[in-house]
């Protein structure tokens, strides 16, 4: 593989926030919380932002925030809505946060979404009438597989190449769809499915079961048990090691002889698996079929949950059902007070700025430890 | 009149695609390369060209004047370019991410705000029928060309010749090649950044008022489909020049209006496929022109792209 040629001579490139503090061990407990704290203020900012909003518009705040916390987390139904919502937030989030330990921003994650749930969708057709945990692996594995090949296809032209992997993944991400398209509508469209185009469905069968006679399905589980296996990855081995050094500083992670580009291409490929994951499991749990209810965005909010919990895979449990909590209340929201449903998307995109904004505020303070420079 | 072959209609469609699809290409792009000179990158373009489109539309409808319609569009996307620009020049604040929160805050005012405008039909600029000597209907309708598009060739002129020749431009490219030079020159960098990217935006929502304005011609949520991030591609494509911007706008539109034209000619098999070409057409250009460890001619020395 040739050379990385990435930032060689640069050393004020703005870094991504990534989810350790400076460097500094003199107050671990006042750093902790500094990363609880800055973010907070940023939601809570870019809520007071919200309602200055709804003001102009003529709406009161008091009845959208409290719509929002009733559709969102008010009864035990609208928190498992919530929930079932978050589920794939939480594998897509990771499609974001595990390159990003590279300093990679990969924002193309719906392509390995919708590809995973296609391949989960095919690979399950062979198994019909067998056990149905033969046909959950089968579905599994192929979403991965998928997933996997489609974001690290997007490292490889990173590491080998050296083209900028936010655009690469998202041109991606679109041909992705492209296919998916073609692919649901023509040789593997279900003829039986008149008036939205799907696969073959994988039936009742080898659907994924709901947990405890709730709604909530096995993504959940999954998907919070790869958070966790991904933050001992990050955190406690060789490889998350040496992934934090690359993101640090690329130049010294050459010197010292990191096979940076293997890296690179690893962590996307593991990523993608993540992301087509999702898709596999909205398909097994949810859909039942591919169709063009898998590219509704979990790619993008994948982003957003990423980018929130500082690509800590720790801290994407609570973003994510903090955003599907938000798009959980949407619906009642736009029941309710007749606001588009564009208004969620709107108190999205504010917090992405504001807790963007709020990087700068890391290492401002004295009170939380020696100012960083 | 002679039959006119499928390859004919083919290569006019093509044309016609070529000098329709690639406006907003072309501005976005011109945007986009002001921008990345003075050693920043919007992505947040995408939502500026969402916005934009909706501006344009909703004004011209208020107002019964698309002309008033372009400039709403213009001056929205320069606020939101200056809103970008400020907050990346906060320290940390990395312009790659902002870009993507821009592009979704973006959108999502536009999607709110627009949604009164999805039905009613507002004025739109009327084309220039250039095809008048033919009488050849689909070279006549293939010739309508949009005024902005001539709006855009001009742009790209001035800006190639700022550039090279302007003391405006000249500054511009130094704040982008060389921070520590910029300062030893006592430039004020942060202020020619935002001043860039307001400018750059300011394009790119024109773009977007082409959208809405003159084709597709209306407004609605799935208008924009990914030109605004495309354009990042264009431009390292086009060397950071504004000229040869021009020559890859018009290859992106030929390349989108492929899957159309091959549907007037008959050819529907891999319909949706061919929506993918200008994507593919992009990565395989990006892929093909940059070379691993060398940098680029042109590019400026401060851009966080393809660092």
């Amino acid at each position: 593989m040739t050379a990385v040629p990435l930032d060689a001579d640069r050393t004020d490139r703005p870094a991504l926030p990534v989810s350790q503090p400076p460097a500094d061990r003199t107050y671990p407990l006042r750093r902790a919380l500094e990363a609880v704290l800055v973010p907070l203020a940023a939601l809570l900012l870019a809520a007071l932002g919200f309602c200055v909003f709804l003001l102009w518009l003529g709406k009161s705040p008091e009845t959208f925030f409290s719509l929002l916390w009733r559709g969102a987390f008010g009864s035990w139904f609208s928190l498992q809505n919530t929930l079932v919502k978050a589920s794939p937030l939480l594998l897509t989030a990771l499609c974001v946060a595990l390159p990003a330990q590279l300093g990679l921003v990969v924002i193309g994650g719906e392509g390995a979404v919708v590809l995973g749930g296609l391949a989960a969708a095919v690979a399950a057709l062979p198994f019909v009438g067998l056990p149905a945990p033969i046909a959950w692996i089968a579905m599994a594995v192929a979403g991965m597989a998928a997933g996997g090949l489609w974001i690290g296809l997007t490292g490889w032209f990173r590491a080998a190449r050296g083209l900028n992997e936010t655009i690469v993944s998202l041109l991606l991400s679109y041909v992705a769809i492209a296919l998916f398209n073609q692919l649901v509508e023509g040789p593997l469209r279900d003829p039986a499915s008149l008036n939205k185009p799907s696969t073959y469905p994988i039936g009742e069968a080898l659907a994924l079961p709901t947990l405890f006679g709730s709604d909530l399905h096995p993504g959940l589980v999954v998907g919070v048990l790869a958070c966790l296996a991904f933050w001992f990855l990050i955190y406690r081995t060789s490889f998350g090691f040496a992934a934090r050094v690359t993101g640090g500083n690329i130049r010294a992670a050459e010197v010292q002889g990191l096979p940076v580009a293997r890296l690179i291409i690893l962590a996307c490929v593991m990523g993608g698996a993540c992301a087509g994951l999702a898709g596999s499991i909205q398909v097994a749990a949810v859909e039942g079929s591919a169709n063009a209810s898998l590219i509704a965005g979990y790619g993008y909010a994948g982003i957003l949950i990423a980018f929130l919990a500082r690509h800590n895979p720790l801290a994407i449990p609570p973003m994510a059902v903090l955003l599907g909590g938000i798009s959980a209340g949407g619906g009642l929201i736009q029941r309710r007070m007749g606001l588009p449903d564009a208004t969620v998307v709107v108190l999205q995109g504010l917090i992405f700025v504001a807790i963007l904004t709020g990087e700068t505020l890391y290492g401002r303070f004295a009170w939380f430890g020696p100012r960083a420079k | 009149m002679a039959e006119t072959s499928a390859l004919t209609t083919l290569l006019v469609a093509m044309l016609a695609g070529a000098l329709r699809v690639s406006t907003p290409f072309l501005f976005v792009s011109l945007g986009e390369c002001l921008t990345e000179k003075s050693g920043r990158i919007n992505l947040g373009n995408e939502g500026v060209l969402v916005f934009g489109a909706m501006a344009a539309y909703a004004i011209s409808y208020e107002t019964g004047n698309p002309w008033i319609g372009v400039l709403a569009a213009a001056a929205s996307g320069a606020v939101i370019g200056a809103i970008h620009a400020a907050l990346c020049s906060l320290r940390r604040v990395s312009d790659i991410a902002m870009g993507i929160a821009i592009m979704l805050a973006g959108t999502g005012l536009a999607f709110f705000l627009g949604k009164p405008y999805v039905q009613p039909s507002a004025p739109l600029l009327p084309p220039i029928p250039l095809g008048f000597w033919s009488d050849v209907p689909q070279i006549r309708s293939a010739l309508d060309v949009s005024p902005l598009f001539f709006l855009g060739l001009i742009v790209a002129g001035v800006l190639s010749w700022g550039f090279r020749a302007t003391r405006i431009g000249l500054t511009i490219r130094i704040v982008g090649d060389s921070a520590d030079a910029a300062k030893a020159m006592g430039l004020k960098i942060e202020r020619i950044r935002i001043l860039a990217t307001a400018a750059g935006s300011a394009l790119a929502g024109i773009g977007g008022a082409f959208l809405s304005l003159c084709y597709p011609g209306s407004w609605n949520e799935g208008l924009s489909s990914g030109q605004g991030l495309m354009a990042v591609a264009l431009v390292v494509f086009a060397r950071w020049n504004p000229l040869t911007c021009v020559a890859a706008a018009l290859l992106f539109g030929a390349a989108g209006a492929l899957g159309p034209s091959l549907q007037t000619v008959g050819i529907t098999k891999g319909y949706y496929l061919f929506y993918a070409a200008p994507y593919v057409l992009t990565l395989v250009l990006m892929a093909l022109t940059v070379v691993p460890g060398r940098t680029l001619k042109g590019m400026p020395g401060e851009l966080s792209l393809t660092r």
